[in-house]
């Protein structure tokens, strides 16, 4: 405690606090405003924002990483006239999906069990939000950082293609495709990531199981394409997207959304689109049930 | 209007009974409820914010119903939990504004609620640190502080003083005495520590194996005895002599005589006698029931059980 100059009359014991207590009776603006504002938040948190300046170096980097290259990829175009982006949108997102892993990795953990593990949790649960909207805030705002990683990069790339004055009306269907793409992407890291990450209070270890799960996923994913291929069984082949997150969401897109597939063989058919779309509406509804359940105990 | 109400209340987990048919009304102003580990208090405070339904049984915080009035209810009710449960890389201010606006107060009103109620539990340059730096005295006033930053009409404080030194307890016992009296703000705590309550509390709750086995007011429970204890600067075997002849019950107890008080003129012939004997008086002090009475001497309790 300091020893400041006290109010002349006040008792010393007293000091500064004297001044007297005064009521709130402003508004108190209910659970819809608290969500809002724990989503807001957890998007700034992820990004760093009112963080120490430590916190904001991966976030940023990985941002930089991703948004650079797409920057140089369109001023190159423009400079030397190239009649097509020398890219495509969606392949630029695949291509880099290991720092979008990083990413997911290293701020699911920060964004989940914090709260854990210094037991936040009880002083959120003890506030008018519910642990339904708790959860729904955080995913959305993990969702949203990843949304802005994977969009930001896209979005550059279509302002060099316009700059350099590429057909709109080309580049558009593909732009916005790429960027539907990119938000499915989010919801399903996003809720794979935290709901990993929910799973410990240690961050180290939260972090490590993330990046675990993603790159054994990928490289499974990749390993049973491969040996389907071998055999000759296109069907399965084509199925082996659903391992993977990267690919499950790339198999919607094609899909459903007529993009063309970049990493994988398309899902076969309508029943393979089908298939595709329910195992991401499933997984992204068990990952937000999962995290739910989670938090039934958090209290104690 | 009461504070609190809770008829019947019951909560079992599988063949765990935490709660067993509480029934009890309490007042605005300071209450104590004491109890072991394990006696059912965490979970009385967790059914009364609203988070956890009870198995049997109603209760009403500031009127509103606990089964379905939740959100509204911790709208209007402080919490501070008994364990740590600040993250070390913010700062205090940080910590209670966030703390604020997950109440539902707008960020303007946030920030000034937060300074101004840092500064009532005592906490001023230090505020901008973070907080993995605090000592326990800090961290404990920061855990308070977010339990006040929406002007609750009612704070429940898990075991405030837990953790803390003597200084450190006086100055959150004074605290809790002025969240009442100045703030208005209603107040439950928990403690096991008996002489704290005494101190604070209106009134003492005592539950035990989830049932509640005293509910009085402190100041019946503290009354005064008949009973006064006088330290002499030298061996009192005179004064218990000249005592007894006198016709006063005493009794020798270590360095003190407790000394049984028919009426007022006990005092003047203790007085006398001491003068006449040519002894120091050190003290002369009327003893109080000590709540630690209400353990070692139960009538209402049921056989067999000991805390």
């Amino acid at each position: 405690m300091s020893d400041r100059a006290t109010p002349a009359g006040a008792p010393s014991s007293g000091a500064i606090h004297d001044i007297g207590y005064r009521h709130y009776d402003g508004p108190r603006l209910g659970a819809a405003y608290i969500r809002r504002s724990l989503f807001l938040d957890t998007l700034r948190g992820t990004y760093g924002l009112g963080r120490s300046a430590r916190s904001k170096i991966v976030p940023l980097g990985l941002l930089a990483l991703l948004a650079l290259p797409a920057l140089a990829v369109g001023i190159v175009t423009g400079y030397f006239g190239f009649g097509a982006l020398p890219i495509g949108y969606t392949e630029y997102i695949f291509g880099f999906q290991v720092a979008v892993t990083i990413f997911v990795a290293a701020q699911s953990p920060a964004v989940m069990s914090r709260d854990l593990r210094f037991r936040v949790a009880a002083l959120y649960f003890s506030r008018p939000l519910s642990r339904q909207q708790y959860v729904q805030a955080k995913y959305a705002g993990m969702a949203a950082a990843l949304f802005l990683l994977m969009g930001l990069p896209i979005t550059l790339l279509l302002a060099g293609a316009l700059l350099a004055e590429l057909p709109v009306d080309e580049q558009l269907p593909d732009y916005l495709r790429a960027m539907a793409g990119a938000a499915l992407a989010a919801l399903v890291l996003a809720g794979i990531g935290l709901f990993v990450a929910a799973m410990t209070p240690r961050r180290g270890l939260g972090v490590a199981a993330v990046v675990g799960v993603l790159l054994v996923l990928s490289g499974l994913q990749v390993t049973v394409m491969a040996m389907a291929y071998e055999f000759g069984n296109d069907t399965f082949t084509g199925y082996t997207g659903l391992i993977s997150p990267y690919t499950l969401v790339d198999g919607v897109m094609s899909g459903v959304l007529g993009a063309d597939s970049s990493i994988v063989e398309e899902p076969p058919g309508a029943v393979g689109a089908a298939v595709f779309v329910v195992a991401v509406v499933a997984l992204v509804a068990a990952c937000y049930a999962g995290l739910v359940a989670r938090y039934r105990k958090a209290l104690s | 209007m009461s504070l609190i109400r809770a008829e019947g209340l019951t909560m079992r987990f599988g063949s765990v009974t935490a709660l067993d048919g509480l029934t009890l009304e309490v007042d605005p102003g300071i209450t104590g409820l004491v109890g072991a580990n394990g006696a059912g208090k965490s979970t009385l405070l967790k059914i009364l914010l609203g988070l956890l339904p009870s198995t049997e049984g109603t209760a009403a915080v500031l009127d509103l119903d606990v089964a379905v009035d939740g959100p509204a209810i911790r709208e209007r009710v402080g919490y501070m939990p008994e364990h740590d449960c600040l993250p070390p890389d913010v700062s205090a201010t940080e910590f209670v504004v966030h703390m604020a606006r997950m109440s539902g107060l707008p960020t303007t009103a946030a920030r000034e609620r937060a300074a101004d109620t840092l500064r009532h539990v005592g906490l001023y340059e230090e505020r901008y640190r973070p907080m993995g730096g605090y000592s326990t005295g800090m961290r404990q006033r920061v855990k308070l502080a977010q339990a006040l930053v929406h002007d609750p009409s009612l704070v429940l404080l898990d075991e405030p003083t837990n953790g803390l030194d003597p200084a450190g307890r006086d100055d959150m016992l004074g605290l809790i005495q002025r969240i009442d009296s100045e703030f208005g703000i209603s107040v439950i705590v928990t403690s096991h520590l008996l002489g704290e309550l005494e101190r604070v509390c209106r009134t003492i709750v005592v539950i035990e194996g989830g049932r509640l086995t005293r509910h009085s007011s402190t100041a019946s429970v503290t009354a005064e005895t008949a009973v006064v204890t006088v330290e002499v600067d030298d061996d009192h075997a005179a004064l218990h002599a000249r005592l007894t002849a006198a016709g006063i019950t005493a009794r020798s107890s270590g360095r003190v005589l407790q000394i049984d008080v028919a009426d007022g003129s006990t005092y003047d012939v203790v007085r006398d006698a001491v003068a006449e004997l040519g002894l120091g008086l050190v003290r002369m002090e009327r003893q109080r029931h000590r709540m630690t009475e209400m353990f070692t001497d139960r009538p209402t309790t049921p056989g067999g059980v000991h805390v």
